[in-house]
């Protein structure tokens, strides 16, 4: 296998140029949260240093002062400065609150760590733990514990963190489940490692980055519920004082004055808005890591147009490009695609994974993801320009016109409506059937792809059934509309072979019956050659050859045609000979290089290969191909001649 | 037979339940298979019969309830995680999907060391040596050590994923549909890889697949599964050439060829509907399908009334069948096959087909 050099998209060579605009901190808010905390920190180390001595330095002369110049807050029943000691309590108010946190964050994350790498019984006992914990109100087991573990700080922190480890124990457990069903931990368990490796290698990594996030949040919350035991007279107590108490002091006298109890209160919340700030801003930059980021515009490959109109085409397709914003930059799966379905022809698409064949099949359907931008040449549909109809106008061509098969037959469907309604919906809103007669449609429907069962089978969910009869659900409902087009998307490639070949025929029958076009999507040769009339072979975005589904074995002109067919594992092939296989990896989707996109790996390739991308141009009527020098016929027909013209 | 089997991997009558919504599902009913030191045996059937299950029992993952699995000759029986251990030195799993199986956040060097450090301690320098000569044993240049899953393609990665598996030096190789996730391009070569490193390394393998055509270019017997238990064991050739059991000859005949030449539209394979493995049918439990079972035969009764497990045991090509094909009948599908193989290569063309 030959390997390409490490790709221009690493994200580590561009991610120092961008880190501080990509993480958000340069935002209005990444500004102010920045400000909020940096000002907290601050007043948490320097607060109790600069004011800690006027903040306990009673002043008998003026005891219970009202807001005055110097003393904006006023002072309290000893004379005290209430603005020196609301300031000085910031480091006794933030450091429990962060240490409530932390040890409660460490008891729970543990706890819920734990049921990922124990035994089967373990985890039923911890997770019954857990819900146990988690059934009592939070604040009322913080109150309870303060009260055992006696008045005053350190009672208040452990309090506190008995409370809410309950809490992050779920969501670890919740995370950690998903982790503890991954391949690589049952790789990780097959090769015998040990609990606390699988744990800090493979478990705790993969949900460090929400664990985060919520600690952040939870300080926040702790920040306040702490302040609230004070104020109870659970948490700190007299002479130590933190903002809980201060506020609990000022509310004797809210009614006379009412910013000495104001005042410790807007100091809990402006600290609590800043750990929930932080929280936010953390959790936007994790979001924003995989934002796409821009990429230069590839070479230009010259598509084939001017295809001529026929009257009997269904869909006509003529220089259709893709591009897809993803984390890794705008990627052109799509590069020029050029294709025609006559009315009732089955037509396979074929290439390997990248090749942009699915995207090819959702752009036709008008079911690119968000954010993709599909342009085209021409775009016929049913003899309609698509550009010349509303967006409305294309929704209900394509709603009446097509209908989409996917791979899998499990997430095609609602799982929660049944499928009575799932099959009728689409006649009961475009044709306006009446309920009844929809449902005898889909009866008959149900009958022709062999389902015994009936209404019984109507009122059913999803789930009931089994993947082929899922999948023969789906046809069903494709042919309700009796389309004039269907594209499937790899149909069978979830199923075994003998339900592929129960679905394969299914599909002829549709086709001779209704004289509905398929474009057949997938990577399964042997299968197209096997069910289709023609076959268009795609690779790296574009179309390299379409040729006659029996010319496919022995007839391919492309080398790159010839080589896929070659490495066709078969039960006809010999044993003992090795397979063949195409050297080099596909082309990078992102890449912007000219020339044939296989010239890289091709053993034929000339010079201008490498710098002008051939055209899908006629061989014969029924043939064509995207080669500067296509391959000889074959003489006789026969495998051996493939494997010669390889070597 | 049982020096032979001592040297590699060896079920007896392994059953193994799952706990299903409504009850218990016997997913592995009774198999019994002996994979040799040195040999594949590949592992053929739909989704649902219990391939995977089985592999899951093999490697420790699941636990059989009834049965033997030995190793080597020996038996691992044991939960403890010493035990465990124990195991994972002798049988270690490659698994289907490389994207899942390769821990996203290590770099190939972070996993291969991982492995190779489970059961021996390493040095720096040995460790080192060790991970660069996994590399080149799997075919992977020594540049992709640094890299993580994601910067790989998915032959790569599953490439690491076999050089994971084999840093242990296991005995036993269970691929679990190793290839299904590939391009063709890239499946090919990795078959090629397993049957070098097998002839190199002569450790036993478990070939799982619904691939018959991937399993038969590694496989020296294959093992046909139905509803969680083996219906026919033979050697490669023989089962492809004359396969015994109705329900191998209609898998046979699903696969479609490139180079047989297309197949006729016709009757529907299998009647009905695969049966629940929570309530599996009675006597065989292929016959409420069989092309040639009571359904279509009324006189066979016998089928539904008496596995035919226990007839077939202990013969080179056994087919757990009371009516078993003769082994030379070749199947229509397979006259193509034959030719094929013995050097004619003439494909049909479709005008050729028999009708």
């Amino acid at each position: 296998m030959v390997l390409s050099s490490p790709s221009p998209l690493t994200p580590r060579a561009t991610a120092g140029r961008s880190r501080a605009t990509r993480s958000g901190w340069s935002t209005p808010m990444g500004v102010i949260t920045l400000v909020m905390l940096g000002s907290l920190a601050v007043l948490a180390v320097a607060g109790a240093v600069l004011w800690g001595q006027a903040a306990d330095r009673p002043d008998p002369s003026a005891v219970l002062r009202a807001p005055t110049a110097s003393h904006l807050l006023g002072t309290d029943h000893l004379g005290r400065d209430l603005l020196a000691r609301l300031l000085s309590a910031t480091w006794l108010s933030l450091l429990p609150a962060v240490a409530a946190t932390l040890l409660g964050a460490t008891a729970g994350i543990t706890l819920g760590s734990l049921t990922a790498v124990v035994g089967g019984r373990a985890r039923r006992l911890l997770g019954a733990l857990i819900n146990l914990l988690l059934a009592f109100p939070a604040l009322l087991v913080a109150m309870f514990f303060a009260a055992l573990f006696g008045a005053g700080a350190g009672g208040a922190v452990c309090a506190l963190a008995v409370a809410c480890a309950p809490g992050f124990a779920r969501i670890t457990q919740t995370l950690a489940a998903k982790v503890a069903g991954t391949d690589f931990m049952a790789a990780a368990r097959v090769l015998g490692l040990r609990r606390h490796r699988l744990l800090l290698r493979h478990v705790l990594p993969h949900i460090a980055e929400p664990l985060m996030l919520n600690t952040t949040v939870a300080t926040g919350s702790a920040l306040v519920a702490l302040s609230g035991l004070s104020f109870l007279g659970l948490g700190v107590q007299p002479p130590s004082y933190d903002w809980g108490l201060l506020l609990s002091q000022g509310l004797d006298r809210i009614y006379t004055e009412p910013l000495p109890a104001v005042a410790p209160g807007i100091a809990i919340v402006y600290a609590a808005v800043a750990f929930q700030l932080l929280g936010e801003m953390l959790a936007g930059a994790a979001a924003r890591r995989v934002r796409p980021r821009q990429s230069e515009e590839p070479a230009l490959h010259p598509a084939r147009t001017g295809v001529p109109e026929a009257a009997d085409h269904v869909l006509e397709v003529e220089d259709l490009r893709v591009a897809l914003p993803t984390a890794e930059g705008v990627v052109r799966p799509v590069r020029g695609v050029t294709l025609a379905l006559r009315r009732g022809e089955m037509v396979g698409l074929v290439g390997e994974s990248g090749s942009g064949k699915s995207l090819t099949a959702l752009a036709i359907a008008d079911l690119l993801p968000d954010g993709a931008c599909a342009t085209w040449g021409t775009h016929r549909f049913l003899g309609t320009d698509a550009d010349s109809l509303s967006r409305r106008e294309r929704r209900r061509q394509l709603a009446t016109g097509m209908a989409m098969i996917f791979q899998n037959p499990a997430s095609a469907f609602n799982p929660s409506l049944r499928i009575g309604t799932q099959m009728t919906e689409a006649v009961r809103a475009h044709h306006r059937t009446p309920r009844a007669q929809a449902v005898e449609q889909a009866l008959a429907q149900l009958q022709r792809v062999a389902l015994p069962g009936g209404r019984r089978l109507l009122r059913s969910r999803p789930f009931q059934l089994s993947g082929g009869q899922r999948q023969r659900v789906a046809i069903a409902a494709a042919s309700m509309m009796r389309p004039d087009l269907i594209v499937a998307d790899e149909p069978t490639t979830a199923l075994d072979v003998t339900v592929q070949r129960q679905i394969m025929d299914l599909l002829h029958g549709v086709r001779r019956d209704d004289a509905t076009a398929i474009l057949f999507i997938s990577h399964d040769i042997a299968l197209v050659a096997d069910a289709c009339d023609r076959v268009l072979v795609m690779y790296g975005g574009t179309i390299v050859e379409n040729l006659p589904a029996h010319e496919l074995a022995t007839g391919a002109r492309h080398p790159y045609t010839r080589m896929l067919v070659a490495s066709v594992p078969d039960l006809a092939t010999d044993r003992d000979h090795p397979l063949h296989t195409i050297e080099g990896r596909p082309p990078d989707p992102c890449g912007t290089a000219p020339g044939c996109p296989f010239h890289d790996r091709c053993p034929h390739r000339v010079d201008r290969c490498a710098v002008e991308s051939p055209v899908l141009s006629a061989l014969d009527p029924e043939h064509e191909v995207a080669c500067w020098q296509p391959l000889a016929p074959a003489q006789f027909h026969g495998q051996r001649e493939t494997e010669e013209a390889e070597q | 037979m049982r020096e032979e089997a001592e040297a590699g991997l060896a079920l007896y009558d392994v059953t193994v339940r799952h706990h299903g919504p409504f009850g218990p599902v016997t997913a592995v009913d009774g198999v019994s298979l002996e994979v040799p030191r040195g040999t594949t045996v590949g592992l053929v059937g739909e989704s649902g019969s219990g391939k995977s299950t089985l592999a899951r029992a093999v490697v420790g993952l699941d636990s059989p309830c009834a049965g033997r699995i030995t190793v080597g000759g020996r038996e691992y029986r044991g939960r403890r995680a010493a035990d465990r251990r124990r195991l994972g030195q002798q049988v270690q799993l490659v698994f289907q999907d490389p994207d899942t199986a390769l821990d996203p956040r290590m770099t190939v060097r972070q996993s291969l060391a991982e492995a190779a450090g489970a059961f021996v301690r390493l040095d720096r320098r040995s460790r080192e040596q060790r991970i660069g000569g996994l590399l080149e044993l799997v075919g992977l240049d020594a540049g992709c050590a640094d890299r993580v899953p994601r910067q790989l393609s998915g032959g790569q990665r599953q490439r690491v994923a076999v050089a994971r598996a084999l840093a242990v030096d296991p005995a036993v190789l269970i691929a679990d549909e190793v290839t299904s996730a590939l391009d063709v391009s890239v499946r090919a070569a990795l078959l090629t890889t397993l049957r070098d490193l097998q002839r190199r390394m002569g450790f036993a393998m478990l070939f799982i697949s619904h691939d018959l055509a991937a399993v038969r270019q590694v496989s020296d017997v294959v093992a046909v599964m139905y509803l969680g238990r083996i219906v026919e064991t033979a050697a490669t050739e023989n089962l492809l050439r004359g396969p015994r059991h109705p329900y191998t000859r209609t898998l046979l005949s699903a696969v479609p060829s490139l180079h047989a030449g297309r197949r006729p539209v016709g009757e529907p394979l299998l009647p009905g509907e695969v049966p629940d493995p929570a309530s599996p049918p009675t006597g065989c439990r292929f016959h409420p399908r069989c092309p040639v079972g009571p359904n279509r035969r009324p006189e066979r009764d016998v089928c539904a009334a008496r596995d035919p497990q226990q007839e077939a045991a202990g013969q080179p090509h056994r087919a757990a069948c009371h009516f078993p094909y003769p082994a030379d009948a070749c199947p229509p599908h397979v006259v193509s096959v034959h030719q094929n193989a013995d050097g004619d290569r003439t494909p049909r063309t479709p005008g050729d087909l028999p009708s």
